[in-house]
């Protein structure tokens, strides 16, 4: 029993992770994971990143990487993703970070802050096929803002439904899951804005708008480029509502991954799946370090969560 | 606390602003899927609501959906979990490499992980076994940066290492440490996990939807395709369903854990 107790505290003992470094045999312990995710997560990130380097032979050649660089196809739809997710990033940002500062504003635990959290978490989930009927009900042929429209302004482009499978259409769509994302995303931040600052600001005799402009802004707007990050990796990564929307192969950059995998005509083309993955993954790369970098900064008032 | 009439009014026609554009097509959907069938224009209808639990296609995907959640969760349980508290408890080495690991799935969209999956579940498929094991263990590795994110924060909230010498001490062997003293204590953490696991895999279509697999949202597409309002029904009811649980769910355990993903 001493013995056991002996070895029991030995092996626990020290925080620092010197002494544990003796122990070998822990490390057997991660053996489990390792093969999961080695077979689920890092086989499939090599295959993509060493695949963008392959032709469809298996053999090294950059020729698919170049050849879908330079495709004017495939540079329309990055261009198309690229513009949307800005877009809608923004977008989102914007609409997303007001509402979220309504919301805050109100009752702290009352039935509107409640339901207005518990929506944007059902919501910010919500792209893709549901979000697309959703829209279809709404402003697609037969729906309820299309029905009203037809009434009262027949000659308005809401009574014709043709302008909802464009990038119109598409954008605002994706806009109806940015804007949750972004309330769950940036509501934190303004709950941890301290109420000194504003009284601060109003007993040296600040206005409303100084207050914002010299105190608020300034120090929400890491938060804030960091959250429309996030957003443009949200949409830039969307494929699902796209492809029960429009289903136009060259329209996005995901659906033409998707074409380019799983064309049913015989052309399926993985090479080219994987250059244009690699290019995917590039631009979310950058954004997500420049995300990092940005929470970095973000200062230690809002860390505490 | 009294507000200003300028705070008040920007207030509220944000509020009527954004809520009419996050609820006007939630209730079209409503009004869509209770339209009368033919070219009557008046009245409404609930015959696509009651056909709903008469649909075989959609109940059997409801099914496998669910499936493959729990499958998903006791990935979670038995493999995340026991290894984020064995790196946290005895490989402090490994913990920053540990850590990038759970978060690279943030750099690679869903549509990525499927091209470099494809070719080994086709494999996996034809030699072994068309079970939704693979694609669960897919979706487990999808969501690690939201499973790590809570339960990192969870193990850093309470002394695991004291906790775990002092059972040590009682004489408790590793499983039992792990299972039986740590995984108790950190128990929020690992439900905020889960939870988004099942509304992961029960809103996820990209990756069941290009491999071919019918889970729920693939079969509501497919529904859409031929019955728009019964398609239209399901949806809003998932969303109902889901809202009516959280707001179920007391807001304390839930707060800051749904989309939290930072990186640092």
């Amino acid at each position: 029993m001493t013995q056991l107790q002996y070895k029991g505290t030995g092996s626990a003992s020290g925080r620092t992770g010197s002494r544990y470094w003796r122990s070998k045999s822990a490390y057997l312990g991660v053996i489990p994971f390792l093969i999961v995710s080695g077979l689920f997560l890092l086989y499939p990130t090599w295959n993509v990143a060493s695949g963008a380097f392959q032709d469809n032979y298996g053999k090294f050649s950059t020729s698919i990487l170049k050849e879908v660089f330079k495709s004017p196809v495939a540079r329309h739809a990055f261009a198309n993703s690229l513009e949307i997710s800005i877009k809608t990033a923004l977008a989102g940002a914007i609409m997303g970070g007001l509402f979220a500062w309504a919301i805050v504003n109100g009752k702290r635990d009352g039935f509107f802050y409640r339901f207005s959290v518990a929506l944007s978490s059902v919501l910010a989930q919500f792209g893709g096929v549901m979000l697309t009927f959703a829209f279809l009900a709404t402003f697609g042929f037969n729906g309820l803002v299309a029905n009203i429209a037809l009434k009262v302004a027949p000659n308005s482009f809401l009574a014709e439904s043709s302008w909802l499978y464009g990038m119109l259409g598409l954008s605002i769509l994706y806009t109806f899951f940015q804007i949750p994302l972004m309330v769950l995303v940036f509501l934190p931040t303004l709950e941890n804005l301290k109420p000194q600052w504003r009284e601060a600001s109003d007993a040296l005799g600040g206005k409303a708008w100084e207050y914002w402009l010299r105190i608020g802004i300034p120090i929400l707007t890491p938060s804030f480029a960091g959250a429309v990050l996030l957003l443009f990796v949200n949409s830039f990564s969307a494929y699902a509502t796209a492809q029960t929307l429009i289903n136009l192969s060259d329209f996005l950059t995901p659906l033409e991954i998707a074409t380019a995998l799983t064309s049913e005509t015989g052309g399926s083309n993985p090479a080219e799946a994987k250059s244009l993955s690699f290019f995917m993954v590039i631009v979310v790369i950058i954004a997500m370090t420049l995300y990092a970098l940005l929470r970095r900064r973000v200062s230690r008032w809002e860390q505490r969560r | 606390m009294k507000k200003s009439w300028g705070v008040r009014i920007w207030r509220w026609s944000i509020i009527t602003v954004v809520g009419a554009y996050l609820l006007v097509p939630l209730y079209a959907m409503f009004d869509f899927s209770t339209k009368p069938f033919g070219f009557q224009d008046k009245g409404r209808t609930f015959r696509a609501w009651q056909i709903i639990p008469s649909q075989p296609d959609l109940m059997i995907s409801i099914a496998r959906s669910l499936i493959t959640a729990g499958i998903v969760m006791s990935l979670i349980l038995f493999l995340i979990v026991p290894t984020a508290i064995w790196v946290h408890l005895k490989l402090p080495l490994l913990r920053r490499p540990f850590e990038l690991l759970c978060l690279l799935p943030l750099a690679i969209p869903a549509i990525v992980i499927v091209v470099g999956i494809a070719p080994l579940y086709r494999w996996i498929s034809i030699n072994l076994t068309e079970s939704p094991i693979t694609l669960s263990a897919v979706y487990s590795m999808l969501i690690l940066p939201y499973t790590y994110r809570s339960l990192s924060a969870a193990l850093d909230a309470v002394d695991i290492h004291t906790l775990a010498e002092a059972a040590r001490t009682l004489g408790a062997n590793s499983s039992r440490v792990i299972f039986g003293i740590i995984m108790p204590t950190i128990k929020t953490g690992i439900v905020n996990g889960s939870f988004i696991a099942i509304a992961l895999v029960m809103g996820e279509f990209t990756i069941s939807n290009i491999l071919n697999y019918k889970t729920f949202q693939v079969v509501v597409a497919q529904i859409g395709r031929t019955n728009g309002n019964v398609a239209v029904a399901v949806s809003l009811a998932s969303i109902l369903f889901v809202l009516v649980l959280l707001l179920a769910i007391p807001t304390k355990k839930r707060r800051g854990a749904v989309l939290d993903v930072d990186l640092v």
